[in-house]
């Protein structure tokens, strides 16, 4: 392509980025005796590499699942072990049974955090400039402005490269996923996707999209020809691709079931810690975790879940559209985030990554989400001491994105997708022509009230009687912001006739 | 609304450009920093307990004070802020203190100096003739300059990881020679012997400032074959120009290698690109020869380059030789094992940057460099391999453990001579120009 030094100058940035950001500290950094979740990678490495198999998941005298057992499927399980044989060879101290534990040291804070930058480098990087290249009906400069953009997401790079984890390997085979199947490569992408199930089960919050997309296709090839061959090659694919990841799983009931209770710990309750969802909410008024029952509080959760996510399913499974597909994952993994039971704030991510994709559709609207979602880890990254590199590539990201796609200039009805849904309202109401402004007005009270909270959360102390009033303020503020995206990511879906033919201008 | 997207958006790239990377300055702040930072520190406290009489005799810690009193009396200022942020980094006894609170002050003064860099690269964009440019933002030449400045690779690790004050100087030096492309000399020189008063390293380059404004300042026509018309001394001019570059001069240490560019202004000046140029020499003759030269000292050459190389695509040629071995000969600086993939990421983006874009600028003239030269700085990449990842594992690492840097040291040095005569031999086979105004 043209301008390919630009487009690396462009991932070369990114790279800078998340190296500097990952020089900080980690979850858990001297905070013995349970640590966090960089402790948790590293004991899993641990027992992965000393324990055979059928221990993984075991509770054992070697194997104390008290102390960070596995709770992801097995390709973590598998990554882990690659990584600690690498360590073996660097240093066998690091993965050491039992002796190992707590182990912090610079040079295994090196190795640590150079596994997350190859994972990066080999699977998420590598779809997100394929994704951005392969974008219709916009310049070459816009496409690596979206590169750019989607590179420094703030809250990808903080997690991965400051808390520690490993959701760009997850997120990145679910975008190499949603690549296969937006170009009709079917059964790459459904292969894809499934490795990402396979590595993290919360992309099962993306599930119901793909699956919706796929069948979709298969009716509209018809379902007495193509259509139905299609059907079985997909099945056949995902069948094959579990087997292959659970292998050494399904060689008893028992291995299999104990996988599952650790992948879906339903005795756990509606929800842990201060997330920024519909139940950590509303418990603000009412504690609902209180007073129903366990079976009850899972029925609520699973019904609002799906009755908020069916509009947009049905309508992808009648009419599939690769565009329909995108703001579908968007307000799937949104509804999911804010109904579900057992979710935990870093779940936004999976919200994130889909809302990344539509970035060059909707620069404003998505800068807006991606810049709410980043404030609504605050308090974990104040946790982990990451408040200058938060505050940073969060000012980072919104220079870049407000110079490469000019989204203070993009407020119209028309550029915000919502001209559909205007011109109905106004066949009811004619003076329905305030959304734009309506819309900034909106925006500028929400950055004021973010960063306001950000100051007194970092410099004034919570009051005696409530000692969690920020973190519980900033998930109120973002809950609200997010029910608020919900609505219009559904509005968008809905009222979008012809499936955005009557859009390309805008770009 | 939209008043804020003006001002925010894509109209305003300098600012971007600008803000862009003094946030990435702000992400280097926990990188490694050198013994630099202890001999700032120390001489923040130095000029902050201690009386004036005292802070060139004050010997506690081994780092005293070395610069001018410009600086101290900047160190000065600079302590007054810090005694806000840790009071216990201004004792003179407290060695080898670095609370997190000093680091984010010494830090964030750099950071925050760094703006009259910025005001400079702004200054020195408005010099820049953008009449070939395309329409296309990212290939005017005032863009690119702005990139090679504002990112400059060099002054990002000798700064903001390694740890000095080189932005703010190098400032000082691209404003004083921006004022004399914009004909406000005597802003220049006042600017210049500021400079030299910061740091005395400038005065390698005090000839070229000396020979071009007597000859270009105080001489205020020439004949219209471009020889000196005598009768146009101006005293006035030479007076107020006499305390401030004669003194300088005098005093210059200054190699004599570089003599022969001087002459050259003198005898065939050709305006402020003139002066530019042998700017340039002095400053790259006196790291090839002078006394007691650090690696950093490339800088004092690499930044004036790229106010050139936008120009021609002969200077663009040597700009880019001089730059990457320049760039590369700075990696030994950085030895610890976290900094190691920012060093390799930030030179790759400047290095491929930089080449992509000039090519592109000068894409309707020849190639910019011949097969051997492409072959050279294609070189650097096989040996940064051998020294970093190959070497160490092998046995002669024990037994002899400077071969990495000799190797560095060597090939850099035939890359630098390169440009160096290249650049020379430009200077001297250029046709003179009449009337400065030309330029």
């Amino acid at each position: 392509m043209e301008k390919w030094y630009l487009m690396t100058a462009a991932v070369l940035l990114g790279l800078i980025v998340r190296w500097t950001v990952s020089l900080n500290s980690y979850s858990g950094a001297g905070k013995p005796p349970m640590f966090g979740d960089y402790e948790a990678q590293r004991h899993w490495q641990e027992i992965t590499f000393n324990l055979p198999i059928k221990q993984w998941y075991f509770n054992s005298s070697d194997n104390n699942l008290q102390y960070w057992g596995l709770d992801y499927p097995p390709l973590t399980a598998y990554h882990s072990f690659l990584c600690a044989y690498v360590a073996k060879f660097i240093n066998p101290d690091w993965i050491a049974l039992h002796t190992s534990r707590g182990y912090e040291s610079q040079a295994h804070k090196l190795f640590m955090r150079a596994t997350v930058l190859i994972a990066d480098l080999l699977i998420y990087i590598p779809a997100v400039v394929l994704y951005c290249c392969c974008l219709k009906e916009i310049s070459t400069k816009k496409k690596i402005a979206s590169v750019l953009c989607i590179l420094l997401y703030p809250g990808l790079i903080l997690i991965d490269y400051g808390h520690f984890q490993y959701n760009s390997v997850s997120l990145g085979f679910a975008l190499w996923g949603v690549l296969g199947v937006s170009y009709d490569w079917d059964l790459l992408g459904s292969l894809a996707f499934c490795l990402a199930i396979n590595y993290k089960q919360m992309e099962l919050y993306h599930s119901l999209p793909f699956f919706c997309f796929l069948l979709g296709k298969c009716f509209k090839k018809g379902l007495k020809g193509k259509g139905l061959v299609l059907l079985i090659k997909l099945a056949c694919t995902v069948v094959a691709s579990f087997v292959l990841c659970w292998l050494p799983f399904f060689t008893e009931r028992e291995q299999t079931l104990q996988v599952l209770r650790r992948l879906f710990p339903v005795d756990r309750g509606l929800f842990e810690d201060k997330v920024a969802n519909i139940w950590c909410s509303f418990s603000v008024f009412l504690k609902i975790r209180d007073i129903l029952p366990h079976h009850i509080q899972i029925m609520i959760s699973f019904c609002f879940t799906f009755l908020s996510l069916l509009p947009a399913c049905i309508k992808l499974t009648l009419h599939p559209s690769p565009k329909g597909f995108r703001f579908t994952l968007v307000s799937c993994a949104l509804s999911f985030f804010l109904f579900s039971f057992q979710v935990h704030e870093k779940s936004i991510l999976l919200v994130s990554l889909p809302v990344c994709l539509v970035l060059s559709e909707i620069p404003f609207m998505s800068t807006w989400f991606l810049l709410v979602s980043t404030f609504s880890m605050l308090p974990l990254l104040l946790k982990d001491e990451l408040l200058m590199p938060s505050v940073v590539t969060v000012m980072a990201f919104f220079i870049a994105c407000a110079t490469s796609f000019s989204i203070f200039e993009k407020t119209s009805e028309e550029e915000l997708q919502l001209k559909c849904f205007s011109t109905s309202v106004r066949k009811y109401f004619t003076c329905f022509t305030f959304l734009p402004r309506i819309i900034q007005h909106l925006f500028l009270t929400s950055v004021i009230t973010m960063i306001l909270l950000t100051i007194m959360t970092v410099t004034l102390d919570p009051p005696q009687k409530l000692p969690d009033l920020f973190s519980v303020l900033v998930c109120f503020v973002s809950c609200l912001h997010f029910l608020f995206f919900l609505v219009y990511f559904n509005i968008i879906i809905m009222w979008d006739s012809k499936n955005g033919r009557s859009q390309k201008k805008i770009n | 609304m939209a008043a804020l997207g003006i001002a925010i958006g894509g109209s305003n790239w300098f600012s971007a450009l600008a803000l862009g990377v003094t946030l990435l300055k702000c992400l280097l702040i926990p990188t490694y920093h050198s013994t630099d930072f202890e001999v700032h520190r120390n001489w923040l406290a130095i000029t902050h307990s201690l009386p004036i009489s005292q802070w060139y005799y004050e010997a506690t810690s081994e780092w005293t004070l070395d610069y001018p009193p410009f600086f101290a009396w900047f160190e000065y200022a600079l302590s007054h802020v810090a005694k806000y942020f840790d009071q216990e980094m201004l004792n003179v006894r407290n060695l080898n203190y670095s609370s997190s609170r000093t680091l984010l002050f010494q830090r964030f003064s750099v950071i925050f100096t760094d703006a009259l860099f910025v005001y400079a690269v702004h200054e020195c964009c408005k010099c820049i003739d953008g009449k070939k440019a395309g329409k296309e933002l990212t290939e005017k030449p005032k863009f690119i300059l702005s990139v090679l400045l504002l990112w400059n690779f060099g002054l990002l690790i000798v700064d903001h990881i390694h740890f000095q004050y080189n932005g703010f100087l190098s400032g000082l030096m691209l404003l004083s020679i921006a004022r004399f492309f914009q004909k406000r000399h005597m802003e220049g020189a006042f600017l210049f012997a500021v400079l030299l008063h910061f740091k005395h390293i400038y005065l390698y380059v005090a000839p070229a400032y000396g020979v071009y404004l007597l000859r270009s300042y105080c001489f205020t026509a020439n004949k219209p074959d471009g020889s000196i018309r005598w009768n146009s001394f101006s005293f006035v001019r030479l007076i107020s120009l006499g305390l401030i570059v004669f003194l300088v001069s005098a005093l210059s240490l200054g190699p004599f290698l570089a003599l022969p560019s001087v002459f050259c202004l003198w005898f065939k000046p050709q305006g402020p690109r003139g002066f530019l140029r042998c700017l340039i020499l002095c400053a790259l003759s006196s790291f090839m020869f002078g006394w007691h030269v650090h690696e950093k000292a490339i800088l004092l050459a690499v930044l004036p380059m790229s106010l050139l190389s936008v120009g021609k695509a002969v200077d663009a040629s040597i700009f880019l030789i001089l730059t990457t071995t320049g760039h590369y000969s700075l990696f030994p600086l950085l030895f610890t094992a976290p900094e190691l993939p920012i060093k390799i990421v930030l030179m790759l983006l400047f290095t491929t940057y930089s080449i992509s874009s000039l090519k592109t600028l000068f894409r309707k003239e020849k190639p910019l460099f011949n097969w051997m030269e492409t072959f050279y700085l294609l070189g650097l990449g096989p040996l940064e391999v051998f020294c970093e990842f190959v070497f160490p594992f092998t046995s002669w690492n024990l037994k002899y453990p400077f071969i990495p840097l000799l190797l560095t040291s060597v090939y850099c040095a035939v890359g630098i001579t390169y440009a160096w005569l290249k650049l020379y031999v430009s200077v001297l086979t250029d046709p003179p120009v009449g009337k400065t105004k030309k330029q």
